[in-house]
């Protein structure tokens, strides 16, 4: 018997993994100390679990572990890069770049530096999701002080190729910020042979808990940043707070776990997905959002032409999935990265994300394939849109009673 | 989005889903709603002599409660006359369903369905008064 | 095994919180923003959690604003404040913790004065001075600790409300070190925000709230999402703010018997104290009742500390910051302290889960220290 509701929603959070669990409760009880504590054995212990995690960390990334600064997770870490760079480097220009299809938290912080008198320039992203190299390296200018791109897109899936952005970005004296939120575990990321200069982290994207993440701060060449939140001079003056011991740790084994196990997992799960994406491409009129190929083996992001996407959510019940970004479903508005995509209104609200993780199981993904195509065959028989399409009626050409 | 019990009954068994034959008596049809807004409404009625509704059927591209809606007042107008089911208001509906406030306008759509199938049918059956009218004259049809 | 005595810093996590958080790591671990069934028992956990915070506090649940911790929250607060106000001035107290006073003064180069308010030589916050601040110069905004994390000295922040609010300020108050010490209540002591924190209340660290009236505007200061009704974007800390949740909850149920505990230990370790010819710091005037905030003249603190540890005590030579640096004790200085007795200093902060015996040993041991340390002093 399977558990229902089918979790197939990773990308919106992971559950913690049981290993992970494991080293956390011990720096919630006994080993409780607050890592700031220079006078007794409470702290050092505290302090030592937080430095072996940042290793942990920054291997997984291949960076040192000084570059590493913690944070209550990758929205602090999108907030802290872009505004501390911006802030920090504002003598130099007052102009960033960036793509209308990232998560909110880069996305607001642009807005919120443009209410500040900065300029951005949000790029439109190919019909696949990818960027396109020639309109990126044009929307540097002289002034730009800094880039960001995100290397997953958490709706998609798609895989920016940050390897050349990064490039363009150094040649051209720009920083370039990276949100890896998604990308942890997923794909292989090697910050020494990057040219990156920021990269944010979650750990509950990846088993480890939530309200911790990371920055990554490049040292060689040296990256400054502006503090965003000043206090006791925590994170080298870089952010102040007492650091949240366990969820330190969490992050560490998390990662060191994705470290250790991601090339077999991403095989695992591929498998999932291409099955699921086999079963899903028999329904007639199912449109994959973003690049099949250039992207994580986790996600499948589909729209349903003629189906309602609220009353799709309803009917697969059964399945925990994201009818779009976790952060805006509360909100009847169609999805914004489809939007940029250059996706109907209609297919957006019809999309489903399914994104798979490391305890979905073959027997799950067959039960989903078998639901949604069920479900999508009943909604179709009462939707009046479906019988004209059947009809060869051109929806686009219909007039509509405005409403 | 919490549904109530009578939304998601509507949902789970819609009743009276489906089309008039094309060439049934008295049939008459009511689209309401666009695509982009996310929801299409099409109510069907059928009128006998009296110009009572005795039969009534639905399609719907949209969310539980706009298939709610309309799957309600297909109930609804069944063994009223014309004039009988111009008299349902969206709130009627609204409150039936408890529908919450940012479903409303499902319900205000089911209304403007009923209304548009009723002038459907009235249009029509002038329509065919003038036909009869003007069979043995110059009609070009 | 070693007493631990320096519960201002952190406290161990409560048993039945460690309860509470555990199945929001592995079964509840929805996204709360997700609208799927795992969500929705996330959303509902945080929710309850809301509740218990503000019950705590006597605040309506709709005034809590989950943020990572004690020093986000005095970021958020005066930096979002000052963002939504044409640039005055902002008073803090001269003894307010570094998560105050530094984005105060950061505030300057937005054209915002910042005056410090002077504390006497208890720590107690002079009223005269907060009159003749609020006198000389428009203000926006007055911060004032309710207990202070070294002292313990706890200011009447109503009063200091009442003159705020008389000149059209804002007030609000650092809590983080009274809650759980002392009751305290969001309405009672009549501020437009309050800062609280989980970890000083045998909560998890890493989680901690705002408490604001929500007629006082602020600018968010993490954006991304409509997260905390679009104050504090980011992913629920699920499990942490559950765990906040159930620590208020239990605070609240041992603040009657508590007190009185600590009280009885600390009254004898400073009667101790004093027999060892110590300097009890904050002596005069009221204190929370777990510190001991004490120097012995010509004993090196950080040194003091140290032998302490060795002989199995865990307690503080100030606050615990992350600086390291060997400065005295701002507060300290503010309290009209000589540099050399504040360089003394040694903190003692009791818990829930300390005892009598343990006070006497400690009283014990730190004669036995004093004895050595000023021999090698004396040599």
């Amino acid at each position: 018997m399977i558990k229902q509701p089918i979790y197939l929603d990773y990308s919106a959070t992971t559950p913690v993994d049981p290993r992970v669990a494991e080293q956390m409760i011990p720096y919630l009880t006994e080993k409780f100390g607050n890592p700031a504590s220079r006078s007794h054995e409470f702290g050092w212990e505290a302090e030592r679990a937080v430095e072996e995690a940042r290793e942990q960390v920054a291997r997984l990334v291949n960076a040192d572990p000084r570059e590493i600064i913690w944070t209550s997770g990758a929205t602090e870490s999108n907030n802290l890069a872009i505004k501390g760079a911006a802030h920090f480097y504002k003598g130099k220009g007052k102009h960033l770049v960036t793509v209308m299809t990232e998560h909110k938290a880069v996305i607001d912080t642009m807005r919120h530096l443009e209410s500040e008198g900065f300029e951005v320039t949000y790029l439109m992203p190919e019909t696949n999701g990818l960027v396109d190299m020639e309109k990126f390296t044009a929307a540097l200018r002289p002034d730009t002080i800094l880039a960001s791109v995100m290397l997953v897109n958490n709706e998609i899936g798609v895989i920016q190729d940050i390897a050349s952005l990064g490039e363009v970005c150094r040649a051209k004296g720009v920083l370039f910020h990276v949100d890896a939120a998604q990308a942890t575990g997923k794909v292989t990321i090697d910050l020494a042979k990057l040219k990156v200069d920021l990269m944010s982290f979650s750990a509950h994207k990846t088993y480890g808990p939530k309200g911790i993440g990371a920055l990554y701060v490049q040292r060689k060449p040296r990256v400054r940043l502006e503090a965003q939140m000043h206090g006791g001079g925590h994170e080298r003056g870089l952010r102040s707070g007492t650091l949240a011991t366990h969820q330190i740790v969490g992050m560490g084994e998390a990662f060191r776990i994705a470290h250790e196990e991601m090339a077999t997992e991403n095989e695992r799960i591929r498998y999932l997905r291409d099955r699921l994406y086999q079963g899903l491409s028999q329904i007639e009129e199912a449109h994959v959002n973003g690049d099949m190929e250039q992207r994580v083996p986790h996600n499948l992001n589909i729209s349903f032409n003629f189906v309602e996407g609220e009353s799709l959510i309803m009917a697969i019940r059964e399945l925990a999935v994201s009818s779009g970004s976790a952060c805006t479903s509360a909100s009847l508005e169609p999805s914004y990265v489809l939007r940029a995509l250059g996706r109907s209104d209609e297919l957006a609200h019809s999309s489903i994300r399914f994104t798979i993780g490391r305890f979905t199981t073959e027997e799950e993904i067959d039960f989903a394939i078998d639901l949604v195509k069920a479900k999508i065959g009943r909604l179709r028989e009462m939707s009046p849109l479906w019988d004209m399409f059947k009809e060869g009626v051109d929806l686009s050409t219909v007039q509509w009673a405005a409403h | 989005m919490s549904y109530s019990t009578k939304v998601l009954d509507h949902y789970e068994n819609p009743r009276n889903v489906g089309t008039f034959g094309k060439d049934d008596e008295g049939v008459a049809t009511g689209m309401v709603g666009a695509p982009a807004c996310g929801d299409v409404m099409k109510l069907q009625i059928k009128v006998n002599k009296d110009g009572v509704i005795e039969d009534a059927k639905f399609k719907t591209y949209g969310c539980g409660s706009a298939i709610a809606s309309s799957s309600l007042v297909t109930e609804w107008v069944k063994g009223k006359t014309l004039d009988e089911a111009l008299t349902i208001k969206n709130t009627q509906i609204a409150e039936e369903l408890a529908l919450p406030p940012v479903k409303i306008h499902c319900s205000v759509l089911a209304e403007d369905a009923i209304k548009a199938a009723v002038a459907d049918y009235k249009a029509k059956h002038g329509a065919m008064v003038e036909t009869a009218a003007c069979k043995g004259s110059d009609c070009s049809n | 095994m070693i007493a631990y005595f320096d519960h201002n810093a952190t406290t161990s996590l409560d048993e039945r919180v460690l309860q509470a958080m555990l199945p929001f790591f592995r079964e509840h671990y929805g996204n709360a923003s997700s609208r799927h069934e795992y969500g929705r028992a996330a959303r509902k956990a945080v929710d309850d959690a809301r509740e218990q915070v503000a019950d705590m506090v006597g605040a309506h649940p709709s005034q809590v604003v989950f943020v990572s911790g004690g020093t986000e929250a005095n970021n958020l607060l005066i930096k979002g404040a000052a963002a939504r106000r044409q640039p005055s001035q902002i008073a803090v107290s001269a003894v307010e913790h570094p998560s105050v006073t530094r984005p105060a003064r950061e505030l300057r180069e937005q054209g915002w004065k910042v005056r410090s308010l002077a504390v006497d030589s208890a720590g107690l916050l002079e009223m005269d001075d907060v009159e003749i601040a609020l006198r000389e110069s428009v203000t926006g905004l007055v911060s004032v600790m309710l207990a202070n994390n070294e002292t313990g000295v706890v200011q009447d922040v109503a009063k200091v409300a009442e003159l705020a609010r008389g000149v059209g300020a804002m007030a609000h108050t650092d809590a983080v070190q009274a809650l759980g010490k002392m009751p305290v209540s969001f309405a009672a002591l009549n501020v437009h925000a309050m800062t609280i924190s989980a970890h000083k209340v045998y909560g998890p660290k890493g989680i901690g709230a705002l408490v604001l009236d929500k007629r006082f505007d602020i600018k968010p200061q993490i954006t991304g999402g409509e997260h905390e009704k679009g104050l504090r974007a980011g992913t629920e800390n699920v499990p942490a703010i559950v765990g906040f949740g159930a620590a208020c909850a239990l605070a609240t149920s041992r603040l009657t018997e508590l007190p009185l505990k600590l009280r009885q230990m600390r009254e004898r370790m400073d009667q101790g104290l004093r027999t060892m010819g110590a300097v009890l710091f904050g002596d005069g005037a009221e204190r929370l009742a777990n510190t001991s905030y004490f120097a012995i003249p010509g004993i090196d603190g950080e040194t003091l500390v140290m032998a302490l540890d060795r002989a199995g005590f865990a307690v503080a030579s100030g606050s615990a910051c992350s600086s390291g640096g060997t400065d005295p004790s701002p507060v300290l200085l503010a309290m009209g302290v000589e540099r050399e007795l504040a360089r003394c200093a040694v903190r003692v902060s009791l818990g829930k889960d300390n005892e009598m015996s343990q006070v006497e040993g400690f009283l014990l041991a730190l004669r036995g220290e004093i004895l050595g340390l000023k021999r090698l002093v004396a040599v």
